[in-house]
């Protein structure tokens, strides 16, 4: 609760473009980037006389985002027109759904994760629908003058995820929307790039005293950032609160906000708000989704981030921020782990080989994908490496420079170790003659150590190393140098 | 010529003798009528010899070397199409219609695009951009509408069939009205892909012939799934030629007596029910049927059809095809676009269905009138159960003069009564040609007397969902027995 008072309300309006290879209605790609206008044809540029078939890539798609949160798929939905006027609109209308959405009623429960706060955030609905081309205001010689329209866009299939206002902090709500982006890219459902507009968030903010009825909301449009939503709704918060301390009223309105600024402005008011004047899309059949169709899509739904981690923590005594790190920031690292550690490696071990060398590794190569990796140096021959530490074959230094040739030729452990000589010396006569060399040439520090100078011990180990090329196993020369030197 | 008998001639002479007939037919008579917006003379001879060269392919295709004209709101890949309309007057499509290629394919030969009203909006064809089509038999009158031009294309033997499309009746009533045979099929048994949308879940492509089996031939060729159209109909199409057997023995055909007591011409009326004697004398069955929601099926086409209309004329907003006026402003734009680039009619429904659609009126009649629309279908449902086919007048006057109803929307649209019944419940019906208007001054609505008589009239038949080979055969036995369909209009016979 605020210290005025006052609770905040929030509920998130998402948009996810899917991520399937042609649009929802016609076969032309979503690739992004391509050149304006290129992936278009008579359906997704409104020609006279064309017609809209729905994508059926697109519905497995939806559904398997709707299952994911826990929605209720429908057996029968239906898509509607949305009508309205404007340059990237090719049709004058957008084929949504309205009266009846694809899915209803799904829920993230109270805790269930990290970010997740102490009470069910409750799913309204899920309803698809096309995405708008894209307006092009500057860039062109004439840009003073004219805007362009690039409809490669226009066609995209998307999926609106509407939750009912349960958040009471912007911090949620921010975690929120990027507990769905980790979700939906988990799901292959969404592509989670913001920045080319894959994701965007409508957050619809009220403040009110706790217990009273809903305040007068106003809706903050396109929030394609975890920072600005949290911003937006927390300025947004702060300002109803203003307005209703000085005895005004909140007035209900669509608003954006200006991240330079650091506020939200007026976009139009209830008054001004669009008719859209739905109605069912009479060039649509109704959406049936079978019960045998919703099983096999919901079979190919992979382990849920949030369950993975909990896994994690639970099965390999991993801290949540390693747990994390393995399942959010790269979740194909985290698999690699996994692997490694079902072909035997040491968990902790694992961890940080991941997290540490492998991870840096990643960064250089410039790549999220563990694919690249996990091709020259396969999970299992990861855990064989650390099997041969483990054995004491080769040491943890040496290891590093193993895993190095490994990932270059592609060779396993083994290989590696034997072609370069790197088995470590393990035998005692060979090390006792090292260290008798060693004593031999080193009379003065010897003599140092038998007088008590302990340090020089340190000095002498590192003389045998030296000897064996770095080669003898260390615990192995300790032990045999301070017999030697006892004796 | 019949569809058959062009095929005669084809094999006899060739395609290009044929099409260049039909070409020259065309530029005689077109002036007077006014029924192609386009033709596309060259184009057709290339495409006519081009299947001389090729007998072989051709030998077998239903429809080969057969000249077709193709209302203007079906598009054609290359081939300006307009829908007669300011806004797409120079409009020229990158691809064409379904059943522009699936005639195409059958070996058709595409002469031109016809004159309808403007976006397939009226009853008349004086809508059209382009000045009204006129009636072969009567030249100062209409054709009736929408599919004006093709009917009278095929009426006046400039082609022996034409596609027309059918909202509310826009194949049947000016079939009926020009002397031909025009058939609506089933909602979703031919493809709608590439059609120019007046009102979506009304709307369906069908021909226009001479005879029944022409229709039947040609639906051979256009019916059947498309994968570009998702309310297009899987259902197996049958060889719809094989069903005209001439044998309505035990057919049962329902007539709505109480739907037909007021306003309908008297000779109308009379010449239906002499059909109908023909029809029984064959050994068909006259039953009586109750339709007690029928009654409300105008009123209700007027609210289904303006508001998915509304809708599907948004996208001519000047952006990216189409007319577009000039203005600093882009509101601006839109509305000075729209307001020069419609005709009155559209205009007229677009506001009537953006009505119909608005917050707080949506209920009231957009939902009311689709809930009346399932009253209709289930009159027709339960009439079925009882009869194979209903058959009423397709039109209740013949011909009116031209200008004597368009400055009058609700009386135009009352020409619509006995049509729209078979767009709002989907189902199929077929205009068959049924006698001549006698002479003066019998009208009993008194304002559509024919001075010169000897107008057509048309009967129309309805049959059950996707079952087009009853009605087919039904149409076909009553045409056996009379010879209104070879009588050609006096432009023709007094040449």
């Amino acid at each position: 609760m605020e210290p005025s008072g006052y609770e905040a309300v929030i509920g998130l309006e998402i948009h996810a473009q899917l991520r399937t290879a042609s649009k929802i209605f016609c076969g032309c790609s979503t690739a992004f980037g391509a050149k304006p206008n290129t992936h278009v044809c008579p359906v997704c540029l409104g020609l006279p006389g064309a017609l809209p078939v729905l994508n059926r890539a697109a519905v497995d798609c939806a559904i398997r985002a709707a299952l994911a949160l826990g929605c209720a798929v429908q057996e029968r939905s239906i898509f509607a027109r949305k009508n309205y006027f404007y340059p990237d609109l090719p049709k004058g209308y957008q084929i949504s759904q309205y009266e009846l959405p694809l899915a209803v009623g799904g829920m993230v429960a109270a805790k269930s994760d990290d970010w997740a706060p102490d009470y069910d955030i409750r799913i309204t609905r899920i309803h698809m629908e096309e995405d708008a081309g894209k307006l092009l205001h500057d860039g062109f010689g004439d840009s003073d003058r004219r805007s362009y329209v690039d409809l490669n866009r226009a066609g995209t299939p998307l999926i609106e995820i509407v939750t009912e206002p349960d958040f009471r902090d912007a911090r949620h709500a921010a975690g929120f929307f990027g507990y769905l982006r980790e979700l939906l890219v988990a799901l292959g459902v969404n592509d989670g790039n913001m920045e080319e507009g894959s994701l965007r968030c409508d957050a619809n903010v009220s403040v009110r005293k706790p217990g009273a009825p809903l305040g007068t909301k106003a809706e903050i449009k396109n929030l394609n950032s975890f920072r600005f939503l949290e911003e937006a709704i927390e300025y947004e918060r702060a300002r109803q609160i203003d307005v209703l301390e000085s005895g005004e009223r909140v007035v209900q309105e669509t608003r954006l906000w200006d991240s330079g600024a650091k506020h939200t402005v007026s976009m139009r008011s209830k008054e001004e708000a669009h008719d859209y004047r739905y109605f069912p899309e009479p060039d649509l059949p109704a959406l049936i989704v079978r019960p045998e169709r919703i099983a096999a899509v919901r079979a190919t739904i992979p382990e849920l981030p949030a369950v993975w981690r909990r896994r994690l923590v639970a099965d390999h005594q991993l801290t949540p921020a390693d747990a994390s790190m393995l399942t959010h920031v790269r979740p194909s690292l985290g698999r690699y782990f996994e692997e490694a550690v079902r072909a035997g490696a040491d968990a902790k071990t694992a961890k940080n080989w991941v997290l540490g060398l492998i991870s840096a590794k990643m960064n250089d190569l410039g790549s999220d994908d563990a694919e690249l990796l996990a091709e020259k140096v396969p999970a299992a021959g990861l855990a064989a490496l650390l099997a041969l530490v483990d054995d004491g074959a080769i040491s943890g230094s040496m290891a590093k420079g193993v895993f190095e040739t490994m990932f270059v030729t592609g060779q396993t452990a083994g290989a590696v170790v034997a072609a370069q000589g790197l088995a470590q010396i393990d035998d005692e006569s060979q090390i006792v003659a090292l260290i008798a060399d060693v004593l031999a040439a080193n009379a003065g520090p010897v003599a140092d150590f038998r007088g008590g100078k302990t340090s020089a011990f340190g000095f002498l180990v590192g003389k045998v190393m030296k000897a064996a090329a770095g080669k003898a196993n260390p615990t192995r020369v300790n032990e045999l140098l301070k017999r030697a030197l006892e004796a | 010529m019949t569809i058959r008998e062009v095929r005669e001639a084809v094999r006899a002479r060739s395609a290009a003798d044929v099409c260049a007939d039909a070409l020259a037919r065309i530029e005689t008579l077109n002036p007077q009528l006014n029924a192609f917006n386009t033709v596309v003379a060259d184009q057709a001879m290339a495409r006519a010899e081009a299947i001389d060269r090729e007998p072989d392919r051709w030998r077998d295709a239903p429809l080969a070397g057969v000249p077709i004209a193709v209302k203007d709101n079906l598009c054609t890949r290359g081939i300006r199409t307009t829908a007669s309309s300011r806004m797409l007057e120079h409009y020229v499509p990158p691809y064409d219609a379904t059943v522009v290629s699936r005639l195409e394919r059958a070996g058709g030969v595409i002469v031109g695009k016809t004159n309808c009203d403007e976006f397939a909006m009226g009853s008349s064809n004086e809508t059209s951009a382009f000045g009204p089509v006129r009636n072969p038999w009567a030249l100062d009158r209409i054709p009736g509408g929408t599919s004006g031009g093709s009917a009278a294309a095929v009426a006046a033997r400039l082609t022996p069939m034409a596609l027309g499309s059918d909202t509310g009746g826009s194949i049947r009533q000016p079939a009926s009205l020009c002397g031909v045979v025009g058939l609506k099929p089933t909602y979703g048994r031919v493809s709608r892909y590439g059609l120019i949308a007046h009102a979506s879940s009304l709307d369906q492509v069908g021909p226009l012939t001479r005879t029944v089996y022409d229709a039947a031939l040609t639906l051979n060729v256009l019916a059947g799934s498309d994968e570009a159209d998702a309310t297009c109909a899987a259902e197996p199409v049958p060889d719809y030629t094989a069903a005209l057997t001439g044998d309505v023995r035990g057919t049962r055909i329902g007539i709505p007596r109480a739907l037909l007591e007021q306003g309908v011409d008297a000779e109308v009326s009379g010449a239906m029910d002499a059909a109908l004697d023909v029809l029984k004398a064959r050994g068909a069955t006259l039953v009586d049927v109750d339709l007690p929601h029928a009654c409300f099926a105008t009123p209700v086409y007027y609210l289904v059809s303006t508001a998915e209309a509304s809708s599907n004329l948004a996208r001519y907003d000047g952006v990216r095809y189409g007319f577009r006026a000039k203005d600093e402003s882009l509101r601006g734009m839109y509305a000075k676009t729209r307001a020069r680039g419609f005709g009155a009619e559209v205009k007229r429904r677009i506001m009537l269905g953006t009505y119909v659609l608005s917050a707080g009126y949506y209920d009231a009649y957009y939902l009311k009138a689709q809930q009346v629309r399932t009253l209709v279908l289930r009159d027709y449902d339960r009439a079925f159960a009882d009869v194979d086919v209903v058959a009423m007048p397709t039109s209740p006057l013949p011909a009116v003069r031209i200008g004597e109803r368009v400055s009058d929307p609700v009386q135009m649209y009352l020409m619509d009564v006995f049509t729209v019944s078979a767009n709002l419940s989907g189902l199929p019906a077929i205009s068959v040609p049924c006698g001549f208007t006698r002479g003066p001054g019998v009208s009993k609505l008194g304002d559509a007397a024919s001075s010169e008589g000897g107008l057509p009239i048309g009967l129309q038949l309805m049959g059950r969902r996707f079952d087009e080979a009853t009605l087919l055969r039904v149409a076909d036995a009553y045409e056996r027995d009379t010879e209104w369909s070879t009588q050609p209009p006096p432009l023709i016979s007094n040449r």
